[in-house]
């Protein structure tokens, strides 16, 4: 077995090209729960937490690129919590204070759970994610990287090196459903954005994937007032169903799926009424 | 295959000898350091009874590939104050009761170190949160919660 600590992007890139199976470990908070129960046996471990340039973020005009190794501690922080409030809010979720001290956003990339809690917000607010090897680069939406229930886009020998996200001036918010208030993996989860006469919602843990709900999307910017934030009642209500309509939950260890489908009705309906408060 | 590897541990530099692949922080920091104060209960990042701080960071120790802790500092409870002279925050969980099976303590004072630097004067509700990652079967956290706030208290009147 080796483990490789990186501190420079080329010297990580290079250790993948020499070893494109490696186990890519950021935090860790994902990678070493497998370890510890032989669920994973790692051989070659590339670690990327102390690559530095992994470690920064930076906003360009009303663009924010937030590198890989970019903890959860930091998003849920200011000013990254001004920016995309909606992904702080999901931060804020992540497991407990000692796994946002270690997890990254880049580690949620890698794993790519539908539980993630902050793909929802990743995939509503249209984030590209980057990827490189040691001899090119590429970049790709979220819906094109996240393939299936843990399955990415990634090959081998490629490091996700960060991921790049509107700031939009309209409410953002995220939700999430689990059995107590900390500590705990999303059953069902919700992101809302509403974003220049648009309104973006996207579903996790109740499918495959994050799933982006083009109906409810396209039927909450019919019918909401932009301008004097209003949404009627029956607005709400239709928008809850068209989400539930969307999700394709299923049963396993977490929740049911009928549960799951009636838990982002009630999520979604939550959040398009506090983004347009007004009745 | 073993790894031969040094850690810096409470301000040495320790020797981790015979470790197979994988193994975590944790693992390394009790069986082959013998550093027996930090638990290992759920070794899912769950619990907290593993919490150490590494670079200035509280983590949970389980989650830690400790072959990947090269050059990182790491501070565990028994780096916290030696035996016999407890730090201000154990000291508080000994007299406000905080401490019952003992097992998640370590971990919570670790974290409680934590949480006071970087915020002295916390409110309820931010202990609540910032302790959400170390489980107590025991007590309830109420005398916890009452062991934090003395030492807030003690602190800010010797400031």
């Amino acid at each position: 077995m080796s483990v490789i600590v990186p501190t420079t992007l080329a010297e990580a890139l290079a250790a993948l090209a020499d070893s494109p199976s490696a186990t890519v470990v950021a935090g860790g908070t994902d990678v070493m729960v497998e370890v510890n129960f032989g669920h994973r046996s790692v051989s070659d471990v590339v670690m990327v937490n102390r690559v530095a340039e992994l470690r920064t973020w930076r906003r360009d005009a009303d663009v924010l690129h937030l590198g890989a190794g970019v903890t959860w501690s930091e998003i849920e922080a200011s000013p990254i919590a001004e920016w995309v409030p909606a992904l702080a809010q999901a931060a804020r979720t992540v497991g407990s204070p000692q796994i946002r001290h270690a997890g990254t956003v880049g580690g949620n990339l890698g794993t790519c759970s539908p539980a993630g809690d902050g793909l929802p917000v990743l995939a509503a607010l249209d984030a590209v994610v980057h990827l490189a090897s040691a001899d090119s680069t590429r970049s790709l939406s979220f819906a094109e990287y996240m393939v299936g229930p843990k399955r990415t886009a990634r090959r081998p020998g490629e490091l996700i090196t960060g991921v790049t996200l509107p700031i939009v001036d309209g409410w953002q918010g995220y939700s999430k459903v689990g059995v107590r208030n900390a500590m705990v993996i999303a059953t069902a989860s919700v992101a809302l954005v509403v974003d220049a006469g648009s309104v973006r919602l996207a579903l996790g843990s109740v499918g495959p994937t994050i799933l982006r709900c083009p109906e409810a999307e396209v039927f909450a910017a019919n019918n909401v007032d932009f301008t004097s934030r209003v949404a009627s009642s029956e607005v709400v209500a239709q928008f809850a169903e068209l989400a539930r309509a969307a999700a394709r939950p299923i049963d396993d260890h977490r929740s049911t799926a009928v549960y799951r489908r009636h838990a982002v009705g009630v999520l979604a309906s939550r959040l398009l009424r506090r983004a347009f408060p007004n009745e | 295959m073993s790894e031969i590897y040094q850690l810096h541990v409470n301000g040495e530099s320790r020797d981790v000898l015979d470790a197979s692949p994988g193994e975590s922080l944790l693992y390394v920091l009790r069986e082959r350091l013998g550093l027996m104060g930090s638990k290992g209960a759920c070794e899912q990042g769950e619990c907290g009874s593993c919490s150490v701080m590494l670079d200035e960071q509280l983590v949970c120790g389980c989650l830690v590939l400790a072959a990947g802790a090269v050059g990182q500092r790491i501070v565990t409870i028994e780096g916290i104050a030696p035996v016999g002279a407890p730090s201000d925050v154990q000291q508080a969980f000994v007299d406000a009761g905080a401490v019952q099976c003992g097992f998640c303590t370590p971990g919570l004072i670790m974290a409680t170190h934590s949480l006071l630097e970087r915020s002295p004067s916390p409110s309820e509700m931010e202990i609540r949160e910032e302790l959400s990652g170390n489980v107590c079967r025991c007590t309830g956290y109420g005398r916890i919660i009452d062991a934090v706030q003395r030492v807030a208290v003690a602190r800010r009147g010797v400031s």
